[in-house]
């Protein structure tokens, strides 16, 4: 399953809802303010790395554009484009968007 | 404009910008405040460092990038910009990664001055 | 949605008459804009016109009346710093008419 974080991990806990749930095997999609969890340095750092050796992490590049956060990507994180986006729905059996 | 009594405005920004609303909303009402000359000053804490962020690229999300109107606001005699140190270290940043000259403080220091308004609005 | 035509050339524009895009903006679409207000361009209108359009481009925002005066006088000289130089420019207000004819949306903070 492919599942899309849009919201700031300082913010909600919407993430961590997501990785407590997420199966083996997955990927995670950051979008919008979801994004800022990719990047170094910020608190959640670790439990992201964690994360990245169970999933396939994604972070949508318009959106770390737009936040000036593009060049702080941490190692491991994939970024893509809006193409990218549709063709990781595609690839997948089912998401599921976690608002 | 009449001479009123001057006020002490503090406009309080916690939110991201883009993902939602919030962070422009403010800045468009601390610019419109800004005509009935009150003292006005702006805090980011929280996700709304984030707002004053170098090097924002909207094109991609088709989005106004309204970061370089946090630098005019020198021009609209807003000049207390407050940002929580906290904050910033939680999330990675330093003062060098922001695009305006502002004041670093402490949640401690915040909350005191927090105290000494009259008016607090929060987005 | 309303439209201007200018040189054959149709441009969209609010109910008001001010652009919709600020890159359709050209010197001509200036000129035709000035027309509808009534205001005849000379050099010093100019001035006030591309002030605006540099501070936008920095900005991103028209600049409140207080605003462009006291950043007028600051580039221009102190004797153009003033909002009587501005009104004799553009009698129904720089904010009003200057950015229409710059091709900027109305001022935010303009009460």
């Amino acid at each position: 399953m492919l599942h899309i974080v849009n919201k700031s991990p300082a913010e909600r806990n919407t993430l961590d809802s997501c990785l407590r749930v997420a199966q083996e095997g997955g990927a995670i999609l950051l979008i919008e303010d979801g994004v800022y969890a990719a990047t170094r340095g910020n608190e959640g750092e670790s439990q992201l790395r964690d994360a990245l050796s169970r999933f396939k992490v994604y972070a949508l590049a318009p959106d770390l554009e737009a936040r000036g956060m593009f060049d702080r990507v941490m190692e491991g994180v994939t970024t893509v484009d809006y193409g990218g986006f549709v063709d990781l729905v595609a690839e997948h059996k089912n998401c599921q968007s976690w608002l | 404009m009449s001479e009123g009594t001057v006020k002490k405005f503090m406009f309080v920004n916690r939110k991201a910008p883009y993902g939602t609303v919030y962070a422009l909303e403010s800045l468009e009402v601390v610019l419109i405040t800004a005509a009935f000359d009150q003292d006005v000053s702006l805090v980011f804490m929280d996700d709304g460092v984030f707002q004053l962020k170098k090097g924002q690229q909207t094109k991609g999300i088709e989005n106004k990038n309204f970061s370089p109107t946090y630098r005019a606001l020198d021009g609209y005699d807003i000049e207390k910009l407050y940002v929580e140190a906290e904050a910033m270290a939680a999330r990675g940043l330093t003062e060098d990664d922001l695009l305006v000259d502002v004041t670093v403080m402490s949640r401690a220091e915040l909350g005191k001055l927090m105290e000494e308004q009259d008016v607090v609005l929060t987005f | 949605m309303a439209s201007i035509e200018v040189n054959g050339k149709s441009y969209e524009t609010d109910e008001e008459g001010y652009l919709t895009n600020l890159g359709d903006w050209t010197e001509e679409v200036g000129k035709y804009l000035a027309q509808t207000e009534s205001v005849e361009m000379t050099e010093a209108h100019w001035e006030v016109i591309n002030f605006l359009r540099d501070y936008y481009n920095e900005y991103q925002i028209a600049p409140a009346v207080r605003v462009l005066t006291k950043a007028i006088g600051k580039k221009l000289g102190a004797d153009k710093g003033t909002s009587q130089y501005l009104y004799e420019l553009f009698p129904y207000g720089p904010a009003k008419q200057a950015c229409k004819i710059a091709g900027l949306a109305k001022p935010t903070g303009c009460v």
